[in-house]
């Protein structure tokens, strides 16, 4: 049901668009686009490994370091993810930019800038990630571990790994999807049109060319190349371990060595340095520049009132097919429903938006309900999000409960409030969490389908750029960054507060 | 529960009462409405002359607002479209949506006189390189010192694929170059910092620090000296002459309003829309004004020669020459 809705939504953008190229006949090709091509998929490879072999060992040393700032740097962590690509950008240059801070000394734009701005908004996500599959590990595994005189490497290889591997292919298939539909960031950093992704070339396509086949057949070649790709790596997944829940709390007797120390210590100051420069750069020059007016605060309320909205669809939508998924015995349809979750990500939001307005134009007045719609396209767009948290422990939750619940007769409501409600509350937050920063950050659907009453905080930086309000712009960027971080901190607030219950 | 249902049908009828004065439906491009555009001060002024109501609906930007019109062809909501440039009006008419304005063409106060039957300019400015005067003494004096300059001396330039000035600055190039435009493109590569996909990033980019020259419009020192009081960033002025923007409205043939569609091209050209122009979209009125322009206005580069394709020349050849700037750029 949750996977028609979504297949159905796809289809509905997709297809209008395809026939709508039909008609106008098939679209001509030439040496351009195979270039295209390789250049999208090579940025999005070295942006994904470089990407998660930095957080690996990040997520490693903060599973087994407690240290002064430790929670505030995983807030801190969250915070990329809700900016919008500009405002991400222009910090970025604030530090590494030929005006930055350590700036000067190296040009930023090319290849390296593209992959220093993926690192930035992608690494911390993947850290955030591995780390929630490493916290679910219990503390009797590092106890015996420890009494069995295991060393650094041991506990890596039997103890972390095994449940690390299990998510590593889902968290590298999402950041490869987001890097291919990266847009702004290749654009700008990227310097020029030698570096063109699929994504943009799509764009032009629907856009300025108005030419719906050629844009319809690229969307399709994105379509099939990250398709197979994820469903490749689908394929090589572990399944997910699971273990006897226990009530003690993880203390880990690992890492205690001089040399590990130091390690972590050179790790975790290396995360640092990648994602808190610019995002204090963002900071330092959005002080003194906000300002606070009714836009301001409209803007605030509409982006919240469209976080919470779409947060809460793509919640529910991802928690019923990870059940699905979870449930299915066979490999094959599952990696068909991971990458129907997947498929907002590989469609470009231009393309859905457009097809959406073919079929539904006839139908409903578009812009009376655009609401609805940014909504519905912030849902899908931050289904992908949803599922890297919530799949790995559904799918542990079933295999552990299913059998248990099905003898003791629990179904419905009965079996939500007494074990899934329970278990899976950490997973359910952090996926609640993670849709509405990224609906946050979003621009694509409000200008998409934005009326000029609908204006979200990235749609204001955006008008007040337009007219040249710079500064104006950089203080609302501040009042995003702020807002995402307050909303982080409630969030956790209220999950320690039912930890303690 | 009746009364609920009651409640509903007088409000729908006080609904439906309320429209019954006429609404003229105006697609445009976003910026033009929003805050600090200058849409919410002509709704009010065109509606202190009719009994009707002026709706906008904000739409990206120009090319967004005609693929609009393309997607719902004769369905369409519209009656008027404004903020198409002349780079799109051929394409424009060639939906045959569009019917012929019945306008004084001489009321067009643009540098060459206006011919055009379907459309009327309400404000244009020409393209030029603004530069941080901070970080460049010389300014260059023409397009060849721009492609020949100090490669160290870097650009920030808009992607004519996405942005409307980058296309300006792709027409500029081809209007001075011609067949050779293509190796002047090369030349200018190690000039080019980035490349954009709008105005506002590229923008952003230049105030930030990045690079001491950006493509923008002739007017935009004005907003400087008029809203910040600075002169520090100033446009150059050259020698080949600057490729001018024109932005233009036009009606819908088979609107039901066509006739206040027409009323409203007319005020379009008077000063009660004209003065509202310079200090809010910032350019420069394509019609009468009243109230004289910001003093700022007068220290603008008054360019020598204005460069301009026809709208049908820009029609059949954008495509070929985007993918000729593309693979100047892309090897």
């Amino acid at each position: 049901m949750a996977l028609g809705i979504i297949l159905g939504a796809v289809a509905l953008g997709f297809l209008p668009l395809l026939w709508l190229g039909m008609e106008q006949g098939l679209p001509r090709f030439d040496s351009y686009l195979p270039r295209v091509v390789s250049f999208t998929l090579q940025q999005a490879f070295l942006s994904t490994l470089l990407s998660v072999v930095i957080a690996l060992p990040v997520a490693r040393a903060l599973a087994r370091r407690q240290f002064h700032g430790r929670e505030v740097l995983l807030k801190i962590f969250s915070v990329p993810l809700a900016l919008p690509a500009i405002v991400a950008i222009l910090g970025i240059l604030g530090v590494y930019g030929s005006s930055g801070l350590f700036g000067g000394g190296f040009s930023i734009y090319g290849l390296t800038g593209i992959l220093l701005a993926h690192v930035f908004f992608n690494m911390p996500l993947a850290a955030r990630l591995m780390l929630t599959r490493l916290e679910a590990i219990p503390a009797e595994n590092f106890r015996l571990a420890a009494q069995l005189g295991f060393n650094n490497a041991q506990v890596f290889r039997f103890i972390e790994w095994p449940q690390l591997s299990s998510a590593i292919t889902g968290i590298s298939s999402l950041i490869f999807l987001l890097c291919t539909a990266s847009f702004a960031v290749v654009l700008v950093l990227g310097g020029g049109p030698q570096a063109t992704t699929l994504e943009v070339a799509i764009y032009q396509s629907l856009r300025l060319d108005f030419d719906p086949a050629r844009a319809s057949i690229l969307a399709l070649a994105q379509l099939a190349t990250c398709g197979l790709l994820v469903f490749v790596a689908g394929q090589f997944a572990t399944e997910v371990q699971v273990f006897p829940r226990t009530l003690a709390r993880t203390q880990r007797w690992d890492g205690r060595s001089r040399f590990s120390k130091i390690a972590d210590g050179v790790v975790i100051t290396l995360a640092v340095l990648i994602v808190t420069p610019p995002i204090l750069s963002v900071v330092v020059s959005g002080i003194g520049n906000i300002r606070l007016d009714d836009l301001l605060l409209w803007a605030v309320m509409t982006s919240l009132l469209i976080g919470i909205a779409s947060a809460s669809i793509s919640v529910a939508l991802g928690w019923v097919l990870a059940g699905t998924a979870a449930r299915q015995p066979r490999t094959l349809l599952r990696s068909a429903i991971t990458l129907a979750c997947l498929a907002s990500l590989i469609m470009p939001p231009a393309v859905l938006a457009t097809g959406w307005f073919v079929s539904l134009s006839p139908i409903i007045d578009i812009s009376g309900y655009a609401i609805f719609l940014v909504i519905t396209l912030n849902a899908l767009m931050a289904l992908p999000f949803v599922w890297s948290p919530l799949y790995p422990a559904i799918s542990d939750s079933v295999q552990r409960h299913d059998r248990l619940c099905s003898s003791l007769g629990l179904r419905g409501f009965a079996r939500l409030s007494l074990i899934d409600l329970p278990v899976l509350r950490k997973p359910l937050a952090l996926a609640f969490l993670m849709a509405v920063i990224v609906s946050l950050g979003d621009l694509s659907a409000i200008t998409l389908f934005g009326s000029d009453t609908l204006v979200t905080l990235p749609a204001l930086i955006y008008r007040q750029m337009g007219h040249y309000r710079m500064n104006d712009a950089a203080g609302t960027a501040l009042v995003l960054a702020v807002f995402c971080f307050a909303l982080i901190t409630l969030a956790q607030r209220w999950s320690q507060s039912h930890d303690q219950a | 529960m009746l009364k609920i249902i009651s409640t509903l049908i007088a409000s729908v009828i006080f609904a439906s009462l309320a429209q019954a004065k006429e609404t003229l439906t105006i697609y445009t491009y976003e910026s033009f409405i929003s805050e600090w555009g200058p849409g919410g001060k002509i709704k009010e002024a065109y509606e202190k002359t009719c009994d009707c109501t002026l709706k906008w609906v904000g739409l990206g930007d120009g090319v967004a607002t005609l693929n609009r019109l393309k997607l719902e062809g004769a369905n369409t909501k519209a009656d008027i479209v404004l903020g198409l440039d002349t780079s799109l009006t051929a394409e424009a008419i060639g939906t045959g949506l569009f019917g012929k304005h019945g306008v004084d063409k001489a009321l067009a106060k643009t540098p060459e006189a206006w011919t055009d039957e379907y459309f009327m300019p309400y404000d244009y400015a020409h393209f030029a390189v603004i530069y941080d005067t901070e970080k460049m003494a010389i300014p260059p004096k023409s397009l060849d010192e721009l492609v020949n300059g100090d490669p160290t001396q870097k650009i920030v330039l808009e992607d004519p694929r996405s942005s409307t000035p980058g296309l300006g600055f792709l027409l500029w190039m081809k209007a001075v170059y011609g067949d050779k435009a293509a190796e002047q493109w090369k030349k200018l590569q190690p000039r080019i910092l980035t490349i954009t996909p709008g105005w506002s990033e590229a923008y952003g980019l230049f105030t930030k620090g990045e690079a001491p020259m950006v493509l923008s419009y002739t007017t935009s020192p004005a907003y400087h000296m008029v809203a910040e009081n600075t002169s520090r960033y100033q446009a150059a002025s050259f020698s080949e002459g600057h490729y001018l923007q024109i932005e233009v409205a036009g009606l819908i043939e088979a609107s039901p309003e066509k006739a206040l569609a027409q009323k409203f091209l007319g005020f379009m050209m008077t000063p009660e829309f004209q003065d509202i122009i310079p200090t809010n979209n910032w350019m420069l009125p394509a019609g009468a004004t009243d109230t004289p322009l910001p003093d700022a206005f007068d220290k603008l580069v008054v360019p020598s020669k204005t460069l301009l394709f026809s709208p049908d020349e820009v029609f059949k050849n954008r495509r070929a020459w985007i993918d000729e700037w593309l693979n100047a750029l892309s090897k």
